[in-house]
């Protein structure tokens, strides 16, 4: 009985939706206040009723009620509870539930974080996400109902989860991507209710900069944690495949920061806004694109869910509903006049500006990439040769252009930098990266030529946001006054940027100077790889839960002094019959010793793959430091300060003696 | 007149969402060759295995071939690796390798740990080959009957449902025509 519950939640909250993209846009334009109202409410009534739907699938999980068709089709009596949590959204349907359940919550976020915005301007943002959240709604009522019933031939136990997805990484690494995909829906929003009122003003951009902002900090982890996931989980010590689902979550987060830096040049000088409200409405049709390429099926794809034309069709139809009804109320809507606003030639402004382009660029190159199969297809021929080495080759260039770039911009000023106090300025920073740079090539142990490229963009544009900082925080009341008067949002930006370079550093020297090795060993066997030495100690058997395993134990020595003991492991699932991969990994700050079983060969001897990875956890640890740049950016007074200052004018107490003193504490 | 420029967003997003709506329902692994009927291009490759020894269409001469294009770089063909042996060995299929975009030593290490399904691998680097066949990523195989003609191309990881369903026919058909 319960599942129809679920539905019967579903159903109710499409109505709330239905109700919440009409009502308040209706107020907006008929200017009533009592109807615009109603936008808050039911923004919390649609996410009360997408949480109890979602609420009741999890507890058919952990109840295992196979008589619910996705339970059995993505579920085991046998798998551990957090599994069985996790599986939720481990297939098509569940997946899409969480997806809508972001949605809900972001649209509740808004409705609760956004008091101090005219009404006019809430009840057409909240609308707009209201708007998405129907389309959504409708697609999983009408097309993957995850309360569909198997009644009444219940199966008596579940296909089970598929066994790659049984992992921490799936855990987390959904809910993060889709936190990042869905949270550009409220930049979006913003956008087009700019458009709209046809108010495309600093207070725009300021209020859809946090926003922005935050999306963009979870989407960085999400992906940073499908790629960590991908590396220690496939076994094959790979860390980004340009498989077509990841370049999916890739372009978002191009755009998306290409977004932020623009969202900045408008907040600040009051230009290019035009061409930042076509980034917000792209950024969020790409997260749209690539929901729609994970699950139609047009693409292969590792990751693919099943493909099913109906379902293809279904969002290909409210894609274009979304897409194309944004970009045409942008072409009519967008500004065209020039703003007056000067700026010179080398001004911060143009050095943000060519950081759009190149991003925008890169943005291009993935999609093209990622898409032209199909083009290719449409168009009967196939005349092109592409895979990763193409984007190996071009992506490379334009990162480490960026990087550059990055570097320089750190120094530039608003309006008009002079181009000999720049050049000056650069110098040392300059002289300084080229060393460090020289030195890094010494200890790896040979120049090449990408790789000298890719680490001296890292070190320069670490360099640069240091020594920027340090310039900025000299003070005659001494160096930690000078750092303790800095905003969050520049120590955000400091953040954001040496994440950046962190993880520039880490793809350049783990793609150069990483070892692989496979080799035939048998117990007792060594072999080395890089400095160490590992030594095959023994194979034996090992039951889980819902496996059974050969477990593999080595040990891995540098001269002569044990490092650490692996255990890789070969596991079979009982259920679906799929052998895994296991990788043993012993994890270091400046190298990983990746240590996989492969086939057996003879009865004694097992092809062994041996990898040596310098500076891999430098990958996710830069996600890490532009996720907490991004989090910390948005902690800023000026969000804060003017909260306080509202809730004081609210509360009818006017005391500006206390909010001057706010103002200066 | 700018006022028209920003239409050129929504005009493009049109004619990327035909593309997308053509694609959708047909299996992204079935991809039509313009070559199908047509000579393999002429190559001039050495061998993988000597670097020394230079390779032809006439390796293709005498008896019907697949041509399976692979690299160390691509996860997929690491997946159909097994079954191509199985094709080799079992089935007494004859594949060319063609390894493409990749490195000599990698490549030859690979077959050494897998085994080496391959009566011969072509190597091709720089994807010359690759870019005449019309080689969008790897995994891929073509069916070549004994007179060097490209008779079907199949893009993505060959299986037993696949040699089953596409493969099998064609060759056991122009087996038969030699």
């Amino acid at each position: 009985m319960y599942p129809e519950l679920g539905q019967f939640a579903l159903i109710l909250a499409l109505l709330l939706a239905v109700l919440l993209s009409v009502v308040p846009l209706a107020g907006s334009v008929t200017g009533r206040d009592n109807l615009q109202a109603f936008a808050r409410p039911l923004s919390a009534g649609l996410f009360v009723f997408v949480a109890i739907a979602f609420a009741i699938l999890t507890y058919a999980f952990l109840i295992d009620d196979f008589s619910v068709a996705y339970v059995a089709n993505n579920s085991n009596s046998m798998l551990p509870w957090y599994y069985k949590f996790s599986a939720v959204w481990g297939g098509h349907e569940g997946s899409l539930l969480l997806w809508i359940l972001m949605l809900a919550g972001w649209t509740l976020a808004v409705a609760v974080f956004s008091r101090r915005l005219p009404s006019v301007m809430i009840a057409q943002v909240l609308a707009v996400m209201g708007m998405i959240t129907v389309g959504f709604l409708l697609f999983t009522i009408l097309t993957s109902n995850p309360f569909d019933r198997m009644l009444p031939n219940v199966p008596a136990d579940g296909n089970d989860l598929n066994p790659l997805l049984q992992d921490f990484g799936l855990i987390v690494h959904p809910p993060m991507l889709y936190m990042g995909y869905v949270g550009f829906s409220v930049a979006f929003a913003f956008a087009i209710a700019a458009l709209i009122n046809g108010k495309l003003d600093a207070a725009w951009a300021r209020w859809s900069r946090p926003w922005t902002t935050v999306a963009w900090a979870f989407l960085s982890l999400g992906i940073a944690l499908g790629s960590w996931w991908a590396y220690y989980e496939l076994g094959w010590g790979g860390w980004w495949f340009w498989d077509p689902v990841e370049n999916a979550s890739l372009l978002p987060w191009l755009s998306g920061t290409a977004l932020m830096h623009s969202l900045a040049v408008t907040e600040k000088r009051g230009v290019f806004k035009s061409w930042t409200v076509l980034l917000a409405i792209v950024t969020f049709s790409l997260s749209l694109l690539g929901t729609f390429l994970v699950r139609s099926g047009v693409l292969t794809s590792v990751h693919a869910f099943a493909s099913d034309p109906e379902r293809g069709t279904f969002l290909l139809a409210l894609l274009a509903i979304t897409i194309v009804s944004s970009l045409m109320l942008y072409a009519v809507r967008a500004p065209v006049v020039h703003v007056r606003s000067r700026y010179g030639s080398m001004s911060r402004e143009i050095f943000l500006l060519l950081n759009n382009v190149l991003l925008v660029a890169a943005t291009l190159l993935v999609l093209i990439g990622t898409l032209y199969p199909l083009v290719l297809d449409y168009l009967d021929m196939g005349r092109l040769s592409i895979g990763e080495p193409f984007f190996n080759l071009t992506f490379s260039p334009l990162a480490v252009a960026t990087g550059l770039l990055m570097g320089a911009g750190v120094f530039s000023r608003w309006k008009k930098t002079d181009g000999g106090w720049l050049g000056r300025k650069l110098l040392w920073p300059l002289a300084v990266s080229l060393l460090v740079t020289t030195v890094l090539m010494v200890v790896y142990g040979g120049f090449k030529p990408w790789a000298f490229m890719g680490c001296f963009a890292a070190v320069w544009v670490s360099v640069a946001t240091l020594w920027d900082l340090w310039d900025k925080s000299a003070s005659r009341k001494g160096r930690l006054y000078g750092l303790k008067r800095q905003s969050r949002s520049y120590y955000g930006m400091v953040l954001g940027h040496l994440g950046m370079a962190i993880t520039m550093a880490g793809a350049t020297v783990v793609s150069n100077y990483g070892i692989e090795r496979d080799v035939r060993m048998s117990p007792g066997d060594t072999a080395m790889v890089g400095d160490y030495q590992v030594e095959f100690i023994e194979i034996g058997d090992r039951q889980g839960r819902n496996f059974s395993a050969q477990y593999g134990t080595f040990v891995v020595s540098m001269d002569g002094d044990a490092v650490s003991i692996l255990h890789p492991e070969k596991r079979q699932y009982l259920v679906q019959r799929s052998v895994m991969t296991e990788a043993g990994i012993d994890a270091g700050l400046f190298r990983d010793v990746f240590v996989a079983v492969g086939e057996r060969i003879s009865d004694d001897a097992w092809a062994i793959r041996l990898q040596y990875k310098p500076l891999v956890r430098w990958l996710w640890l830069g996600s890490i430091f532009m996720a907490a740049g991004g989090f910390l950016a948005i902690a800023d007074r000026r969000y804060r300060v003017r909260d306080k200052a509202t809730e004081k004018r609210a509360a009818t107490t006017p005391e500006p003696r206390g909010d001057a003193a706010e103002a200066l504490s | 007149m700018k006022r028209l420029f920003l239409f050129l967003p929504v005009i493009l997003v049109i004619v990327l969402g035909v593309v997308l709506f053509a694609g959708i329902g047909k299996d992204p692994n079935r991809l039509e060759s313009a070559l199908i009927g047509k000579p393999v291009p002429a190559f001039n490759l050495s061998d993988l295995a000597d670097a020394e020894r230079q390779l032809d269409g006439e390796v293709f001469r005498g008896e019907v071939s697949l041509l399976n294009v692979w690299g160390t770089w691509c996860p997929a063909c690491r997946d159909e690796h097994d079954d191509l042996l199985w094709l080799a060995e079992d089935k007494g299929v004859r594949i060319i390798g063609l390894n493409y975009k990749d490195n000599r030593e990698d490549a030859l290490v690979w077959l050494e740990r897998l085994g080496d399904p391959y009566a011969v691998t072509l190597y091709d680097p720089r994807g010359t080959l690759g870019f005449d066949l019309g080689v969008y990523g790897a995994p891929e195989t073509y069916v070549i009957d004994p007179e060097g003609i490209v008779r079907h191309r199949h893009v993505g990881v060959v299986n037993e449902k696949v040699w089953k369903e596409d493969l099998e026919p064609l060759v056991t058909r122009y087996r038969e025509g030699a």
